[in-house]
């Protein structure tokens, strides 16, 4: 379903694409992301966790007709693309991520050893 | 927390410097602002029909405002902040929340009756359709 140029590694063939507007929001156990990508279908949307490296790309579908003047246009290049560098206690294995209307939310927890915890103070 | 204050700032100068640049190049800026707003729209036409797309992802279909009078088609809509756990701490903060509006001037040929308008992956697809060169009365001449 993804396409070679979203799967592509390659640094020198990576193709324009315009910056989504997102949120990260970080609370105790974990970062919530939001981010902005109207026109990207499901299929379209690629998602990867590499050496610490998270990538955001999806690629903008419209359903225009065929025979369509391009005139004022806003979103002039049909692709999104953010990466994130993951800090070491973020546990890139367990992203989860849902996509609707538009709207990306991936929820990244910590890793297990970086969780806050109490420690009991005894006084002896 | 230190950093994030500090990385938000830097990312506010450089907008604002961006911004700069953009208003040295262009003359004369739209009175509405730079239009690189939310949502963002694109235009684009076809013989029979003006294909309007705003990329207003996140709203309920059900929240937008579609009006046409007198040849302006106007969105409007609210967009709802995301609500968050407590104690959270937001790090970036760009995308959009709050009440948008948006305008387009629509072509003399349009045919305000039949437009249309659906909505998917966050995407207002408005059709207007457009007296085609097809449907124009030729005129004999005697």
């Amino acid at each position: 379903m993804i396409d070679s140029k979203l799967a592509s590694k390659d640094p020198r063939a990576v193709v324009p694409a315009m910056l989504p507007a997102v949120d990260v929001i970080e609370d105790a156990e974990g970062i919530t992301v939001y981010a902005d990508l109207p026109g990207v279908p499901k299929d379209r949307l690629a998602l990867t966790v590499e050496s610490g490296t998270l990538t955001i790309e999806g690629e903008v579908v419209l359903d225009a007709p065929e025979d369509l003047t391009p005139g004022h246009a806003e979103i002039d290049v049909p692709r999104f693309r953010r990466v994130f560098s993951l800090s070491q206690e973020l546990d890139g294995n367990q992203v989860l991520a849902e996509f609707q209307q538009g709207v990306l939310k991936l929820r990244i927890p910590k890793a297990a050893h970086a969780l806050p915890r109490r420690v009991e103070v005894r006084v002896a | 927390m230190y950093r994030t204050a500090f990385s938000r700032d830097v990312l506010a100068e450089l907008d604002r410097l961006q911004r700069g640049l953009q208003n040295a190049f262009e003359l004369s800026p739209s009175i509405r602002g730079r239009g690189r707003g939310y949502p963002a729209i694109n235009v684009g036409s076809t013989p029979t029909s003006l294909e309007v797309f705003v990329f207003a992802p996140g709203i309920e279909p059900a929240s937008l405002e579609v009006q046409v009078d007198k040849g302006v088609l106007t969105l409007a809509g609210n967009r709802q902040p995301t609500s968050g756990p407590e104690k959270a701490t937001v790090h970036i903060g760009e995308r959009f929340e709050g009440r948008f509006r948006r305008v387009v001037n629509l072509p003399e040929d349009a045919i305000q009756e039949g437009i249309t308008a659906s909505y998917r992956d966050g995407v207002v697809h408005v059709k207007v359709p457009r007296r085609s060169a097809a449907q124009a009365r030729r005129i004999n001449v005697q």
